[in-house]
Parts: C-alpha cells; structure tokens; sequence
C-alpha cells in the first residue's frame, strides 16, 4: 500500500537539472519564472535539483557551443537513468542564428538525444510549462508541420521535380 | 514574533490563490504577441524579401523554374515577425501560438510549393534578371541564377554578374 501510493504520488516527479550551454540568460529566466507561485510547475512534482545524479531530466538551454558539448555529454553520462532531456529555446532546439556559425554545433540534440523540444526565443513560460506537460502526458501535442502547396490542377509535379534532382540542393 | 506570523497569514489568506490553472485551461496572450508563423502559399509571389531579412534564415527559397519551393526551418525561428513587415502580399503572418512543444523535430519543419509562372493580375512573366537574382549571396536564393532560365521558361537573357559601383571613378586617360 505505502510502495503504490509513493509510486502513484512521485512515480512522474521529474527532477531537473538546469544546464546553460550558451544561452544569453534569456530562457534561464523564463525557466526561473516557472518555478515561481504564478506558473507553479512544482505542482507537477518538478524541482530543480544541484546536481545531475540527483536528476531525471536535463534542462539544456543555448546553442551547444564547441568548448561546452564534451562537458554536456558528461552531464548526460552522469544523470542516472531513465532520463531525458529538454531543450528549452530555438538555441537548444535548432541553433537559433547561430547555427552555422563556426563554434556553434547548432542544437543540444547534435551531442544528447533529445526528448522534448521547447522552441521560442526565450519560449513563453506557458511555453514551457505546456512541454512539461506533454513530457508528462497531461495535455496533447499541438503543433504540426505545415505542408501547403500552390499548383495548378494538372501540373505534372513530381514529374517536374525530377530535373533538379542533379542540382544541388540549399540545406540551409 | 507570533504577531508577525499572524500578519502575514492574514495577508496570505487575503491573497487568495495566484497559481494559473494553465495546461488545463487556456490562457489570453497580450495583444500584438507574436507566435509561430503561418503562411498562406495562394498569396505568396516567392519575392524574397522574407527570406532575405530573417535573421536565423530560417525561411529558405529554391528557385527551380515554374515552381518555388519555401522551406520555413521553425526550430531556430526567434519569432521576430520581420517576415511579416516584409512581405508585400500578407502571405506570412504570426500567429498567437505559443504551445510548439513537441517531442518530434519534424514538426518544426514547413514546406510549401508556389506556382510562379505568371502574375495572377497582369498575366505576364515575372522579370527574370533583377536586383534579388544579381545579389552576389545564393544562401538565401537557392541554386542562384542561371539556373532558373535552364528550360527556357523565362525570356532568355544572359545571366548579368553583380558588379557594384566603383567607389573612386576612374579618370580617363
């Protein structure tokens, strides 16, 4: 009885450690802002903690600089498992205007697998307290990608494709 | 001490509960927020101009003839709207989205194909050889020119080299 109920309170308290790999402090408060009593995401059972052997969940916000990635997988490797990782940001999620830029590796899932991207440049704190909740289930996936073409009825799309398969394409 | 204690329980209850009741009930942003882009690909002429002011150059155009191909990277979108300005037919716009977690990185990736033969309000081709196709940079216009008059859909001319001005004007011999 005491091992079920324990398991239904704590069995989803993800503890997090907060790690800045580069951020300009913008999403480090915001994610400070959800800790306080207005988006009070304790009452998900979620606190940070001091150290990432106490943690469940990595907290990466910034674009993963060259100099910083060695010791964000040691952050990683030292977190016991289960865990996962959140980025919070566009820097963490893709790089934000950094991403090709020279020291830059242009998002945490570049050096860690990534479990829930937050993006937003810093992401609203309801922003992040809705990916806290999807990470835990409580409410469904929102977003999707957008594919819209504009075409006229009868045009031979894909068979037109086909020429600039031999062009290079813009990756970025 | 048991004094102050009181004062502040009663400042406590007087306060009520502040705590937002969000990821089960909704919540208004301010006005003028600016959230994940839309994009409507019925208006938009494939001009550039978003692609060219973005500043994470999230928005990527590949020029490929009759058919541009817009690709809106969202995962490093800083939400700046600049496109928004920008853009001379509203085929771009924020929206008051805010909730784009997602667990899935595709998610964040947009494509769209705009038809780009002609004007839908003169009938006649678009100019070929401008100022966007001279700029020296192909980042952010896909295969660069050249490329797009291959098949002769365009009126054939001679890709010009972008060449700016000389600073110091030369003096004649």
């Amino acid at each position: 009885m005491p091992f079920g109920l324990c398991k239904k309170m704590f069995g989803k308290s993800l503890w997090l450690f907060h790690t800045n790999c580069g951020a300009c402090n913008g999403c480090d408060i915001e994610v400070i802002d959800v800790l306080t009593p207005y988006y009070d995401v304790e009452r998900f059972g979620m606190k940070l903690v001091g150290s990432p052997r106490h943690a469940d969940a990595l907290v990466v916000s910034g674009s993963v600089s060259r100099q910083v990635a060695p010791a964000l997988r040691r952050l990683y490797e030292a977190t016991p498992d289960p865990k996962i990782v959140i980025a919070v940001g566009s820097c963490a999620v893709g790089g934000n205007i950094w991403f090709d830029t020279y020291n830059i590796l242009g998002g945490a899932d570049k050096v860690v697998p990534v479990a829930m991207y937050i993006p937003g440049c810093p992401p609203r704190p309801e922003a992040i307290v809705y990916g806290a909740a999807l990470a835990l289930g409580l409410v469904p996936k929102k977003v999707a990608a957008q594919h819209e073409n504009h075409i006229p009825p009868g045009f031979d799309l894909d068979g037109y494709l086909e020429q600039w398969k031999d062009v290079p394409a813009v990756t970025r | 001490m048991f004094k102050a204690k009181l004062k502040e329980a009663v400042i406590c209850f007087g306060a009520g509960r502040v705590t937002l009741d969000y990821p089960f009930e909704p919540v208004k942003v301010p006005p003028k927020f600016r959230g994940k882009i839309e994009f409507d690909p019925r208006k938009c002429i494939a001009c550039g101009g978003c692609a060219n002011v973005c500043p994470p150059r999230c928005i990527v155009i590949e020029d490929m003839g009759e058919v541009a191909k817009l690709t809106f990277h969202l995962d490093r979108c800083i939400q700046c709207a600049r496109c928004y300005e920008v853009c001379p037919e509203d085929a771009i716009w924020p929206t008051e989205q805010f909730e784009t977690a997602t667990p899935d990185k595709n998610d964040l990736k947009s494509e769209m194909m705009v038809w780009m033969s002609s004007c839908q309000r003169c009938g006649r081709c678009f100019e070929y050889d401008n100022a966007i196709d001279r700029f020296p940079s192909k980042r952010w216009r896909g295969r660069g020119p050249g490329e797009a008059n291959k098949h002769g859909i365009f009126p054939t001319k001679p890709p010009i080299a972008f060449r700016p001005p000389p600073l110091v004007r030369e003096e004649e011999p």
